[in-house]
């Protein structure tokens, strides 16, 4: 039983990884830029969600906010960090990237302070049921439902409507894709509003996960999302959404057995080494 | 020099060590590290446990040192493997990885870390000037290597690995070569910082030392021995000159990091040379 249960605690925090690394993906993909400030706007979408619902009272009002501001930020962004320096090497972009995410967190810690804040009214926090001997909160299958509905809008908005073509055409070949008429600069912008909001959406629900939250909160789950980035083959969203549920799973076992000698954090990264050395690709990268 | 001089110079030579060090690696070989605290924690962490075990300062500086360097040459063997995106995730995680196994090992104190290193048998002046002295040297090795065969084989490289590879050169020996010395002297700064602190705590070594040692590299001017030198100084003094500047220390360095890569990608030296 301890073998499903493990497996079930991974997926719920592989969708989770999920909505944070599609995001990473994207901008990696479009522009090629580590994105680590990625993980302000997640747990700015925390913020949100947790002093919003607790000022007036709605949950969904927080998340709503959440969403919105974390879509804001994530194009202000691309607009004010990255566009300006979009023509220097990669290194660049990068530095600005964790010059931008310290400058968040140590903002939120201004804020909101340093000790974190937790929900007034969590109910979805206790409240659970029981799905053939396993327990799962309320929160925990919000999360899966929310990841799976985003991801599904996404994959159709992607494959389907005029502006995800022309978006996947960007990706593939940007001077192509621009010499059929498809405009660079509002795909950027719809990237990173896409991203941006599924980060957010992903902070408020881990505040609820955890009823707490913090200014550093970001840290660990992007980084994370960055091994995902690279684990997944750069640029991959198929590959990315499989590392991420893979990463939640191995995380999960590795927590229970290999407690005494990694904590969980490394067990991730160890695993992207590990994978490396053998795929240096990725998993489903291109040579 | 006053007691608080001498730590005040101590901490100035440590650090001049770890940035000098990842120059090395991030600005004359063009290999960008995110973990370059995890080989400062590696050799504090080796010296600690030598020294608690009664070994003397030599000894455990040269442990550290060859320890950090070794672990350095095998994470270089992963440079070679991975696209040069891919290293800067990889050499973060690396340092999750070794903190994470030193935070649940008993026998290193864990979270408590490692408290009650004995002390280097100097009184606190003799010691900031034997790290000094050690900074001085790295500052004259680095000096040394920039203008020699090897930095500019380095810098060849940094800036085109392919055409580096097409004139003859083993790209894959320069890289490792860059990673051993600057993982090593990495190590021998942990090692010199056992005795100054005499207590080591594994939260010393973490993402954000990392990033605070990258934080000194860039906006000196990532490849510039001077401009890492002055940078340096200056970031390690502005918190004791300023109680804000220590309150707002993350924030500062955050800023810098993004106004100095969108003015002056080539930090404080690229913007003394000439404006590009």
């Amino acid at each position: 039983m301890l073998f499903v249960e493990l497996v079930v605690q991974g997926l719920v925090y592989g969708c989770m990884y999920a909505m944070m690394a599609v995001g990473l993906t994207l901008v990696y993909g479009l522009l090629r830029i580590l994105h680590i400030a990625h993980a302000g706007v997640f747990a700015l979408g925390a913020y949100m969600t947790v002093t919003v619902a607790n000022a007036t009272g709605s949950l969904a009002l927080g998340f709503l906010v959440a969403t919105v501001v974390s879509a804001i930020a994530g194009i202000a962004i691309y607009r004010l960090a990255y566009q300006p320096i979009l023509h220097h090497a990669a290194f660049v972009p990068m530095v600005v990237s964790i010059g931008l995410f310290i400058v968040m967190q140590e903002a939120f810690r201004l804020i909101f302070g340093a000790y974190g804040i937790a929900f007034d009214k969590n109910p979805w926090y206790v409240a659970h049921v029981n799905l053939v001997g396993i327990n799962l909160t309320y929160v925990e299958i919000a999360m899966v439902i929310m990841s799976v509905v985003l991801l599904v809008g996404f994959g159709l908005f992607a494959g389907l409507t005029r502006a995800g073509i022309g978006w996947r055409a960007t990706v593939t070949d940007p001077h192509m894709a621009t010499s059929f008429g498809v405009d660079p600069v509002r795909v950027r912008y719809v990237n990173f509003l896409f991203g941006s909001a599924l980060a957010g959406i992903a902070g408020g629900l881990v505040g609820l996960l955890n009823n707490y939250v913090e200014p550093t909160m970001g840290g660990a789950v992007s980084y994370k999302a960055l091994a995902i980035v690279v684990l997944g083959g750069l640029g991959s969203v198929r590959g990315t959404l499989i590392a991420s549920l893979v990463l939640g799973v191995v995380e999960a076992f590795g927590a229970i057995y290999l407690a005494n000698i990694f904590d969980r954090d490394a067990i991730g990264f160890l695993f992207l080494i590990v994978v490396l050395m053998v795929r240096p690709q990725g998993l489903l990268g291109r040579g | 020099m006053s007691a608080y001089i001498a730590s005040l110079v101590s901490v100035i030579g440590i650090n001049l060590i770890l940035a000098l060090s990842l120059n090395i690696i991030t600005g004359f070989c063009g290999q960008v590290s995110l973990g370059h605290a995890a080989f400062y924690g590696l050799g504090a962490y080796m010296a600690a446990y030598l020294a608690k075990l009664g070994a003397p300062l030599p000894v455990t500086l040269l442990a550290g040192t060859a320890m950090a360097g070794a672990i350095g040459i095998v994470v270089g063997l992963t440079s070679l493997r991975v696209r040069h995106d891919f290293l800067a995730v990889t050499t973060m995680g690396i340092g999750f990885v070794l903190l994470g196994f030193v935070r649940k090992q008993k026998w290193l104190g864990g979270e408590l870390g490692i408290s009650g290193i004995p002390g280097p048998g100097l009184d606190a002046v003799s010691y900031a000037l034997l790290i000094v002295a050690f900074a001085a040297a790295v500052l004259a090795f680095s000096l040394w290597i920039k203008q020699s065969w090897m930095g500019f084989t380095f810098d060849a490289v940094a800036d085109d690995e392919d055409a580096a590879r097409t004139v003859g050169v083993n790209v894959s020996t320069y890289k490792l070569v860059a990673f051993g010395i600057g993982t090593a002297l990495a190590g021998t700064a942990g090692g010199l910082y056992i005795y100054f602190a005499r207590i080591i705590l594994p939260d010393t070594f973490d993402f954000v030392q990392s990033i605070a040692i990258l934080t000194m590299v860039v906006i000196g001017g990532t490849g510039s021995v001077w401009g890492v030198f002055a940078s340096t100084v200056v970031l390690t003094l502005l918190p004791e000159v300023s109680r804000a500047a220590a309150d707002y220390r993350l924030l500062i360095f955050g800023a810098m990091l993004m106004l100095v890569m969108r003015f002056s990608p080539g930090g404080l030296a690229g913007l003394l040379r000439k404006p590009a």
